[in-house]
């Protein structure tokens, strides 16, 4: 009896241990769902709205992985994660996905051992302040205090910007967002910092956005996006050419409108391997033919994402600048499909 | 042979491990002890392989690499290009501050709502009352963010204390700011500064703080001696001389002559460009989570207490009363010793619990050793289980140093058996 309970506990530790090697792509599919880690809430990118209902610029790459994949955009599992927790979630294996306006970094990259499969955003850090203060550049915030997420690069980079510029601060460390948002608007920091992005989308949910404004100060790169574990190549590979997927589609102008027509009518060979007419490319990857176009279906191309949760029309109201497609004078760039 | 008639010893057989009573306690504690043994091994022998397989491994070099963060409150110079490791220890040293803090505060509130439940006055009593049963009975991550948000959102910012007409002013002689993130209080400057002594790694101590502490200890010992000889003097003569004022003399004139000598006065903040500067900001992060710690421990502290004096029974203060020992001296000589014993033990578990609790630190931004080596640096580094781990043996080691001052608190003051 002692002798089956420890060959039996030696087979489990064998297993567990084997789970770590897993095949992602396998697990999602025989789950029928994907965990995908998202902000716990920061408008535009990826927040819950009225009904529980998740929305915004990163949900919507979720949404794009699980059509592509699972056949189904709405088989996601939005797993809410801190600046403290992202990494830890995607490592242990809580999450399959993390879209979470996350910086590439190379520390990232190597040593949380990370795999970014693209930038969906490219970002820069900025702050924000109250109008009244009568600041106009971050230069002038010598002995300012300014509330920081802790856990993320800006807290990094704040630290190295006041050091290169002589200037002292005090920061006051917060945990997420919504915290954030609270200390600022309550007075208990002169000014906050994160991605311009996210300070847009944090003015925007104020209810006197016109009060406060973004210093021009851009002082670092912050290029956002989706990661995966490292070390699993092939679900890499699904979530990289998903991305691109979206981004290739807004070049060669495949919306989610003309995606059905386009796909019988159109003579592009490009748009024909991409929509599967032609080449069977989602093999390749473990996928199936049309796994591009249900991708693309889900919230429709990388422009329209953009236009519908961060765009001008929005409250929250971001230009293109960077993220315009490489055509328009931007950095958006989607490898061949071929 | 002779002894044929006493039962001879029967063959070992293996069934006995079982069925013998001499041998089946050892057997189960044997399979017990593997079982056991055998847990552990899966553990970390999963973990290890775990590790493997996403490529990691264990090693705690990069407590020594640059940090590049920054922490609001330093009671060690510190900045962000030193190493994740002197930025744990500026987060131990946040942990003890207010723990220490929180401790003693503790003690006091206890000792004071644990006395007063026990009060004559029907009004005092059930405020005690209601106080310990608020107190206890809400979760402690509660009161945290409450008090947090009471200062958050109630204090005024400090630009409110700007301009000619100032929508907010300061207390106490213009001495003190409360603000909605930090409260402005004067610090101690010296016209006569002695300098410091360097501990290396950048760790200096004012030879004036070393010179009130040897004197404050001096001073201890001497007030010792006083009593020693007050009642050598009781023992002779019957009566005991008055030492109030020596006592008070010991502890305070020496102290005059210091501050006399290194010229020392209070240097008020004010404010300056954003900021209150020239005083010590106190951030509120540090005082929700010291209230929060104090008045949830105290309501602890308040139950011990009132069960540790009604332990002793009435008999006791009673007889004392009629030796014609007048109140005081019944409860610091009578009643206070033999309430000790019973107090003590459950006290030494609620300053572990206090200490443990304050890792709640980060709700409220206060960078303690949870913030520091337990958020940033393992968010930065990737380093989880090493920093987990380090952690947990802070941790460890801090409740171990607790217990054991206090065991030998307590056994001075246990009963004697002779």
């Amino acid at each position: 009896m002692k002798t089956s309970v420890f060959l039996g506990t030696v087979a489990a530790a064998t297993l567990m241990a084997g789970a770590g090697m897993a095949d992602t792509l396998a697990d999602v599919k025989a789950r029928g769902e994907l965990n995908c880690g998202v902000n716990t809430g920061l408008v535009g990118f990826a927040a819950p709205d009225a009904n529980g209902n998740w929305t915004g610029f990163d949900v919507d790459i979720c949404k794009a992985v699980a059509a592509a994949v699972l056949g189904d955009p709405s088989k996601v599992k939005y797993v809410p994660t801190t600046g403290q927790t992202r990494f830890t979630a995607l490592s242990s294996g809580e999450v399959d996905i993390l879209a979470r306006n996350s910086t590439w970094t190379f520390s990232r990259d190597t040593d949380l051992k990370l795999d970014f499969v693209g930038v969906n955003y490219y970002d820069g850090q900025g702050f924000m302040v109250r109008k009244d203060l009568g600041v106009t550049s971050a230069k002038e915030l010598d002995g300012a205090t300014i509330c920081i997420q802790t856990g993320t690069t800006t807290e990094l980079n704040l630290a190295d910007y006041f050091k290169a510029n002589n200037m002292a601060y005090q920061p006051v460390n917060i945990d997420s967002n919504a915290e954030g948002e609270q200390q600022y608007m309550a007075g208990a920091c002169d000014a906050y910092t994160t991605d311009a992005s996210g300070l847009a989308a944090t003015r925007a949910a104020f209810a006197d956005p016109e009060n406060h404004i973004i210093l021009p100060e851009i002082i670092s790169k912050e290029p956002l996006g989706p990661a995966v574990r490292h070390g699993d190549s092939n679900w890499g590979d699904v979530a990289r050419w998903t991305l691109y997927a979206l981004i290739a589609a807004e070049e060669y102008g495949i919306t989610s409108k003309n995606i059905e027509e386009l796909s019988k009518s159109s003579q592009n060979p490009e748009v024909q391997r991409l929509l599967g007419v032609t080449d069977d490319l989602g093999a390749m990857i473990g996928l199936d033919k049309d796994w591009a176009k249900r991708a693309i279906l889900a919230s429709g191309n990388y422009g329209e994402i953009f236009a519908a949760n961060i765009g001008e029309q929005t409250p929250i109201g971001l230009a293109r600048g960077l993220n315009a497609q490489w055509t328009q004078g931007g950095l958006m760039y989607a490898m061949p499909f071929r | 042979m002779t002894d044929m008639s006493a039962p001879a010893n029967p063959p070992f057989r293996p069934s006995m491990l079982i069925y013998d009573r001499r041998y089946r306690s050892m057997t189960f504690q044997v399979i017990v002890f593997i079982l056991v043994m055998a847990l552990a091994w899966w553990l970390v022998n999963n973990t290890i392989r775990n590790l493997a397989a996403l490529g990691k491994d264990f090693n705690f070099g990069f407590l020594w690499q640059r940090a590049g963060y920054d922490i609001p409150q330093t009671p060690i110079p510190y900045t962000s290009d030193d190493t994740h490791f002197r930025a744990a220890v500026v987060g131990l040293l946040n942990t003890l501050i207010v723990s220490i803090l929180g401790c003693i505060a503790a003690t006091f509130v206890g000792i004071i709502a644990g006395v007063a439940r026990l009060s004559n006055n029907w009004l005092i009593a059930r405020l005690m009352t209601v106080y310990v049963e608020a107190f206890r009975n809400v979760p402690l991550l509660l009161w945290i963010l409450i008090v947090f948000a009471v200062f958050t959102e109630i204090m005024p910012p400090p630009n409110a204390f700007r301009g000619d007409d100032p929508a907010a002013s300061m207390i106490l002689f213009d001495h003190v700011a409360l603000t909605n993130r930090y409260t402005a209080i004067p610090t101690l400057a010296m016209t006569n500064d002695p300098g410091s002594l360097d501990l290396g790694a950048r760790i200096t101590f004012n030879w004036a703080t070393i010179a009130f502490v040897l004197v404050l200890i001096g001073g201890w010992f001497v007030r010792r001696m006083i009593g020693a000889w007050a009642q050598r003097v009781q023992d002779q003569t019957g009566s005991r001389p008055t030492t109030w004022w020596m006592s008070l003399a010991v502890m305070t004139v020496p102290s005059l002559l210091l501050i006399w000598f290194f010229g020392l006065h209070f240097e008020a903040p004010e404010l300056r460009g954003f900021n209150f500067a020239g005083g010590l900001n106190v951030q509120n992060g540090l005082v929700a989570l010291w209230l929060a710690l104090t008045l949830y421990t105290g309501a602890f502290i308040a139950e011990i207490v009132r069960a540790g004096i009604l332990a002793v029974s009435r008999g006791q203060s009673e007889a004392a009363f009629a030796l014609g020992l007048r109140p005081g001296r019944t409860m610091n000589l009578v009643i206070l010793p033999q309430a000790l014993r019973v107090i003590i033990p459950p006290l030494i578990s609620q300053y572990l619990n206090l200490m443990k609790n304050s890792s709640l630190a980060i709700a409220v931004g206060y960078m303690d050793i949870k913030g520091t080596l337990g958020g940033t640096t393992l968010n930065q580094t990737g380093r989880e289980l090493e920093s987990i781990v380090l952690m947990m043996g802070v941790y460890l080691v801090l409740s171990l140093i607790i217990s054991a001052g206090m065991n030998v608190f307590n056994s001075r003051v246990k009963l004697k058996e002779r």
